[in-house]
């Protein structure tokens, strides 16, 4: 499989990047670590005139704590964030899915930026993206902004990053009780993405759940919060049976599950409640 | 687009196409065809290469990505005909049956072997999640790469 012809640039700025996206406008791509893309292009799902490979712009990469929150650079990879120390005592949850991604090849040159805005819906990321309430850094000519990730994933392989746009950065507050935290997920056996996968981040105080976040992909054209479940748990004294109530309702956001050949849209919502009750047992440690 | 990468300690320069991939400028270009190419879409791990030391699947990468970084493939490792521990584990192991697998199999526990010179059975299973083989079942690789790992400690100490 041979990708068709395109026009190849690597600038070495995010200026620079920024000058050639709005050259070539929609008819150009983004590179990163490129296993989104790449796969796309030999498939010629995308035959862009242009690929502008961010991958040689310094700085996107890093990992670092600035007061409360953990900064993640776009350009970082799934092995570089499941390495790291920091994020395993502060986050694990992210360090967590990381190491859930593929296998070690892939999470050796996929980022989590390029993860992001591919917005697969089976993809791992979005699950702890928005168990954590992510904020996504981007950059176009017109400035800087942030978006939610509540805001992020628009549909199936769409996010809310604009043409003209480049993702940054992701940062997320250091959680109240980082281990709190889980990433369960049924993987196609195949690819390793995830038919469903749940991520959970709680807060739980004297036994009480004082806080709960969970983020559900695979299930739905569109990763989302299950705030249904959220709901039931909070100011609930944590217990089997308020964990098994309360997961019962995490199909309840999600209107259309994903039918294919995978795994059948009712057999997904079975699984997403099952797979959100493993995932809050394993966070709560019940 | 000019290009010049480091290939087993050697130069390689040539000017390709963007889209070139860089296990068809291994095998095409550069002529080292121990690298396979198996399922094309970055799943069966059979392209397995270490860009600048980390196991990676070239049919994924362009190379023009590739640009100035070092490469090592299956034709790097023996060096002056001893062959190198990972390949002896699958050689004395029977980690191989058609051996279509092989170079990448070998390649990937290298990466592996760079991070972890002393996995247990099962890191290594996870560190070969990547690649498929299709004869051997798996066992005989999971013992190569321990004996390869054995004898890699051992030369360390």
């Amino acid at each position: 499989m041979i990708p068709s012809n395109f026009e190849y640039h690597a600038p070495t700025s995010i200026e620079a990047a920024l000058d050639l996206i709005n050259q070539y406008g929609d008819d150009c791509k983004i590179l990163s670590g490129g296993h989104s893309l790449i796969p796309v292009l030999k498939l010629r799902l995308a035959a862009p005139a242009a690929v502008i490979d961010i991958g040689r712009i310094p700085g996107l990469s890093s990992i670092s704590l600035d007061r409360d929150r953990l900064r993640i650079g776009a350009l970082a990879t799934h092995a570089s964030i499941a390495a790291s120390d920091m994020l395993g005592q502060l986050c694990p949850l992210l360090a967590t899915t990381a190491h859930q991604i593929g296998d070690p090849q892939v999470r050796n040159r996929g980022t989590l930026g390029g993860s992001l805005v591919h917005a697969d819906p089976a993809a791992d990321w979005p699950a702890a993206i928005l168990a954590l309430d992510a904020s996504i850094t981007v950059r176009g000519s017109a400035g800087e902004r942030h978006i939610a990730a509540n805001d992020f994933f628009v549909d199936m392989l769409t996010s809310a990053v604009q043409q003209g746009e480049i993702v940054t950065e992701i940062s997320v507050a250091v959680p109240a009780q980082p281990r709190a935290s889980s990433y369960i997920k049924v993987a196609q056996s195949a690819s390793g993405f995830a038919v469903v996968g749940v991520a959970v981040q709680l807060e739980i105080d004297n036994g009480v759940c004082v806080g709960a976040r969970i983020g559900v992909t695979g299930f739905a054209p569109k990763p989302y919060r299950a705030s249904s479940t959220e709901n039931a748990l909070k100011g609930n004294p944590i217990t089997e049976d308020l964990i098994s109530s309360a997961a019962a309702l995490a199909d309840s956001e999600a209107a259309d599950a994903m039918n294919d050949i995978h795994a059948s849209g009712e057999y997904r919502r079975h699984l997403t409640r099952v797979i959100a009750a493993r995932a809050l047992r394993a966070a709560a440690r019940v | 687009m000019k290009i010049s990468l480091e290939i087993n300690g050697k130069k390689h320069e040539a000017d390709v196409e963007p889209r070139l991939l860089l296990v068809h400028f291994l095998r095409d270009v550069a002529n080292l065809t121990g690298t396979h190419i198996g399922c094309e879409t970055s799943l069966c791990g059979a392209c397995t290469v270490l860009l600048d030391d980390a196991a990676i699947k070239s049919c994924t990468v362009l190379a023009v990505q590739a640009d100035g970084c070092r490469v090592t493939t299956i034709e790097g490792l023996a060096s002056a005909g001893e062959l190198h521990p990972v390949q002896k584990g699958f050689w004395e192991h029977h980690g191989l049956q058609c051996g279509y697998c092989t170079p990448g199999m070998i390649m990937a526990a290298c990466g592996l072997l760079r991070e972890n010179l002393s996995p247990s059975e099962a890191e290594i299973r996870e560190g070969l999640e990547g690649n498929l083989c299709r004869c051997t079942g798996y066992q005989n690789i999971v013992d190569a790469v321990e004996s390869a790992a054995r004898e890699m400690a051992g030369a360390v100490k």
